[in-house]
């Protein structure tokens, strides 16, 4: 009875209670480590970077190029039916200019992160990288980017392989 | 088919939310069960059933953390049950108690939801690095702040929204917290300020974000038989609805979030709600981002796709408007401790049907009220529907 | 109250290793053979899907979001306990009983393999300022359990190890065991002190593997199928998560559940009424301690009953009939399913090799491990 309560139970704390050690504190870091199996689909899918190429999965029923590559069709709930590359050129479905780095510290430079629906797959299949090569205030939805690969032998097979996408411009009519 | 039976909320509890508060996890759910059982005029013993709510482990830093948080959340020697939906978890909670009370199984459910994010040192947002997919993602640095970015992007390019439109949800929120006893950061903002506000990834600016924070919420759960017993003033839990989308975000036109619709359609179904607009009093859709606020308005059939930001610059969101929106003041006003903010919000729907809610009690004696969380990649949608 | 039943089950694994396969794909394979037992599509068939998962041992922050695409439950209503998988159960016979829903999808696995550094999650789970701060493995929770068990019921360690040697034998016959054996009394007496007095051979090893259900409303089940196996009842208990006041000899946790179980089942006399029961071994002493909690015997007689072999297959009453997790393997949440799969199997008569004649009731039950006091209890029976 949020009206009849006088009291809300809480006592804030500032940062600096713990900085200076005004409050008890017990530090730990969790030794969590994972090796996950890529499994078949991205197995596959890492390789085919290693090579500067992008493969993706089709669907027979639902006639979908889908990329990220995976080897059931989610819609259909079937397996895959075969494995085609798609363009290392897409169209920027979003972007967003970020000036955080992973742990929410501030990046002197802003990175540009972008959805790129690839060309060769089907309608809104994106993939999430970075823009390089373009001033921030020039991207715009839309715009055609190609991706700029690693040489050959820094190549790991990894999304990485890929350094990120740059603007291309249209070809003419 | 079988009678459908009801189920109600008959107390509630809420510790303030900061963001680093000295009561530990167990503490927190503690104090928030403690207050909803007083308030229920009930004791722990008159508990048959216990569930709990709380985000990632990571934030408490305890694997198993349901388990280490059992004792707090008065589960002692009693059937418990974590569930886990992301951000969807806080108004997941409470339809967890509900199945297991309209299931005949038990008379009565302590529901509690805990966030302790400040014990992930030096700042929560380290946890959400591990949301991401290992081998798509992480190796990107992906920060969290980025996806909703993407997702605000594309719905300002989608309708052609303006940032300015957007700012309106922050400064409603944030004043009507001023009149919540808990919040974390209320105030009386401009829409200037929030365009000032540092950038953190475009288009998200600082006072587009909720805070991260610590604290509980809790409910106590009747059947009808019991709930007449207890009280004059039961509030129902007439609808349910829950849904998840693909893992795959990158694949999904993000302007619109279709998981919130497929689960309002399940809450409004079981509820016998056919217009929404009309027929819902109040609502409490979950506001981690202001854009989230319009972004789910539309999802939950409240208004036509790209229309929300129109209804809020009219004021038919506030608290005096024809559709009050967050009266609480949100999560950009009370504060985000993830799990204990979505149960917050059907709290203060349960305060709001019961006319109990103070200064941010809405005109018109409000009969049907609606709350709602979102979680997981921009996927999931969880939607709690009551009645007085 | 429509009754709740079991309408199809899917299991891949359980292997030491499956790296072939992510654990998406793991789970896909399962959840494709549990939709074709049941006969259903489950992009139209399904009304909920149930994941049971901890993030510590997927290695993320929120593994719900991982979960839908490979059940078919994209768009669809899923969601996360997370619990053991007998906890799902749970969940699931509670969703059909409030008469809303017809059709449960129960989905839980366990990718050990991809874990590095298992046991410093185990430790992660202890109480932060009071326990964990003490450093060591984990498993020292077991084996002062095991030492106070000992020595309140004057069971001998060659009971304990009896165990060992009866479950890793049965799991020679089970095609879904991963660690089947034929080991002898001497062998797990002789094996390494790990947690004195608990021996090396007493504790399971984790595997990878998979199992999806299908559960059904009375009136969806008739029409999927004549094989149904029936709920008759289910309970769970969290005893307190505190090492400083729990009771280490008695499983608290695992009376409570299996007394809420067998109220709903009307189970009053559980040694003569079950035919067979499928009970959590995740160290071989702890079979002793949940029969006897679960009142399978009286407290302090489950070493002499195994001694005897009268929970051995071919018994009276013969307990982990499946090799039990010192022979199929830990399955991490999956434990519970591991157990429940065993009893379905066996009450359907598709138990092959290992097959109880006329088994008609059985029990699952589950512990969720170090360094918890929860535990989950179901009977279920093939008459309805």
């Amino acid at each position: 009875m949020s009206e009849k309560i006088k009291h809300y139970s809480g006592e804030a704390l500032k940062s600096a209670d713990i900085e200076e050690g005004r409050v008890p504190t017990e530090k730990c870091r969790p030794k969590a480590k994972f090796a996950w199996s890529a499994g078949m689909a991205m197995s596959r899918f890492l390789e085919e970077l290693k090579n500067g190429k992008i493969i993706a999965t089709t669907c027979n029923k639902c006639k979908r190029i889908m990329v990220p590559p995976r080897i059931y069709c989610e819609n259909c709930f079937k397996p895959t039916d075969g494995w085609t590359y798609v363009k290392d050129i897409g169209t920027i479905n979003t972007y967003s200019v970020s000036y955080l780095a992973a742990d929410a510290t501030r990046l002197k430079e802003p990175i540009i992160v972008a959805i790129i629906d690839l060309d060769g797959a089907s309608e809104s299949m994106g993939i999430i990288h970075k823009l390089g090569e373009i001033d921030p205030k020039e991207v715009k939805f839309g715009m055609k980017v190609k991706a700029v690969w690693k040489p050959p032998e820094e190549r790991v097979g990894a999304i990485t392989d890929i350094k990120y996408f740059k603007p291309i411009k249209e070809e003419k009519p | 088919m079988f009678g459908k039976k009801r189920v109600a909320i008959v107390g509630a509890g809420l510790t303030l939310f900061r963001r680093r508060l000295k009561e530990t996890g167990k503490e927190l759910s503690y104090e928030a069960a403690k207050m909803a059982l007083d308030a229920a005029g009930m004791e722990l013993r008159d508990m048959k059933s216990v569930v709990m709510g709380t985000a990632p482990d990571a934030f408490d830093g305890v694997h198993m953390k349901g388990e280490y948080l059992a004792d707090g959340a008065g589960a002692y020697h009693k059937p418990y049950t974590r569930v886990f939906v992301g951000g969807g978890t806080g108004v997941f909670t409470p339809l967890a108690g509900w199945w297991h009370v309209a299931s005949g199984q038990f008379d009565t459910c302590l529901v509690v939801a805990e966030e302790k994010m400040s014990s992930c040192y030096p700042h929560p947002q380290y946890a959400f690095t591990t949301i991401f997919d290992p081998i798509l993602e992480r190796p990107l640095g992906m920060n969290l702040i980025w996806i909703f970015a993407l997702e605000m992007h594309r719905y300002m390019h989608k309708h052609n929204i303006k940032k300015e439109q957007i700012a309106l949800v922050s400064v409603k929120n944030k004043r009507n917290a001023l009149d919540h006893p808990c919040a974390q950061l209320a105030a009386n903002i401009t829409v200037e300020d929030v365009l000032s506000s540092e950038i953190m990834a475009w288009p998200v600016q600082r006072l587009d974000v909720s805070p991260t924070s610590d604290g509980a919420a809790a409910l106590v759960l009747a059947s009808e038989d019991v709930a007449k017993e207890v009280t004059d003033n039961p509030v129902w839990i007439d609808g349910v609805g829950w849904c998840i989308d693909s893992t795959l975000w990158t694949n999904r036109d993000l302007y619109y979030p279709d998981y919130v619709e497929c689960a309002a359609r399940m809450a409004y179904k079981m509820a016998g709600i056919k217009n929404p607009p009309k027929e819902i009093d109040v609502a409490e859709p979950y506001d981690p981002f202001d854009y989230k606020e319009l972004h789910h308005m539309e999802g939950l059939l409240l208004c036509k796709k790209g229309e929300a930001p129109k209804l809020t610059a009219e004021g038919v969101t506030q608290r005096d408007g024809d559709l009050p929106i967050n009266p609480s003041g949100g999560l950009l006003g009370v504060g985000n401790p993830i799990a204990a903010a979505g149960l917050m919000k059907v709290c203060e729907i349960f305060w709001q049907l019961r006319g109990e809610a103070g200064k941010r009690q809405i005109p018109g004696d409000p009969r049907t009220g609606l709350a709602q969380a979102w979680g997981d990649l921009m996927q999931y949608g969880s939607v709690i529907v009551l009645r007085r | 109250m429509s009754e709740v039943a079991i309408v199809g089950v899917g299991c891949v694994g359980f292997r030491p290793i499956l790296p072939e396969l992510s654990y998406k794909e793991l789970m896909f394979e399962a959840a494709v053979k549990a939709y074709e037992d049941a006969g259903i599509n489950p992009r139209k068939d399904v009304d909920v899907f149930i994941t049971c998962a901890e993030d510590y041992l997927e290695g993320f922050s929120i593994f719900d979001e991982f979960v839908p695409d490979q059940l078919g439950a994209v768009l669809r209503h899923l969601f996360t306990v997370s619990g053991d998988g007998l906890l799902g159960l749970a969940t699931a016979y509670m969703l059909i009983k409030t008469g809303q829903f017809d059709t449960v999808v129960l989905e839980a696995h366990s990718k050990a393999s991809d874990i590095l550094t298992f046991m410093d999650i185990v430790a992660f789970a202890l109480d932060p300022i009071l326990n964990r701060p003490l450093g060591g493995h984990p498993y020292y929770v077991a084996g002062m359990e095991m030492n106070r068990y000992l020595h309140d019921t004057c069971t001998t360690m060659e009971q304990c190890a009896q165990v060992a040697v009866k479950n890793k034998k049965n799991a020679l016959e089970n095609p879904y065991a991963a660690y089947g054996a034929n080991i002898t009394l001497d062998q797990v007496l002789c094996s390494d002190t790990w947690f004195y007095p608990l021996k090396k051979l007493e504790i399971s090893t984790p595997a990878d593997g998979c199992v999806v259900m299908v559960l059904a409303s009375e009136n969806v089940a008739e029409k999927l199928t004549d094989k149904s196996i029936w709920v008759k009842g289910v309970g769970w208990c969290t005893e307190t998560p505190n090492l400083e006041t729990r009771d280490w000899s008695k499983t608290v946790y695992t009376r409570l559940a299996a007394e809420m179980a067998y109220k709903k089942a009307r189970i009053h006399s559980p040694w003569k009424e079950l035919d067979f029961a499928e009970v959590n071994d995740l160290f071989a002493y702890k079979e002793l301690q949940h029969m006897e909690a679960l009142k399978l015997c009286e407290y302090g007689e489950a070493g002499k009953l195994t001694e005897e072999g009268l929970t051995a297959r071919n018994g009276e009453l013969p307990v982990n009939p499946s090799g039990g997790l010192l022979g199929m393997g830990y399955g991490l949440e999956a434990s519970g399913m591991q157990k429940l799969l065993e009893v379905v199997l066996q009450l359907r008569g598709e138990a092959g090799r290992r097959q109880i004649p006329d088994a008609e009731v059985g029990l699952a039950h589950a512990w969720r491990g170090i360094p918890t006091a929860t535990g989950i209890t179901a009977v279920l029976s093939n008459v309805k």
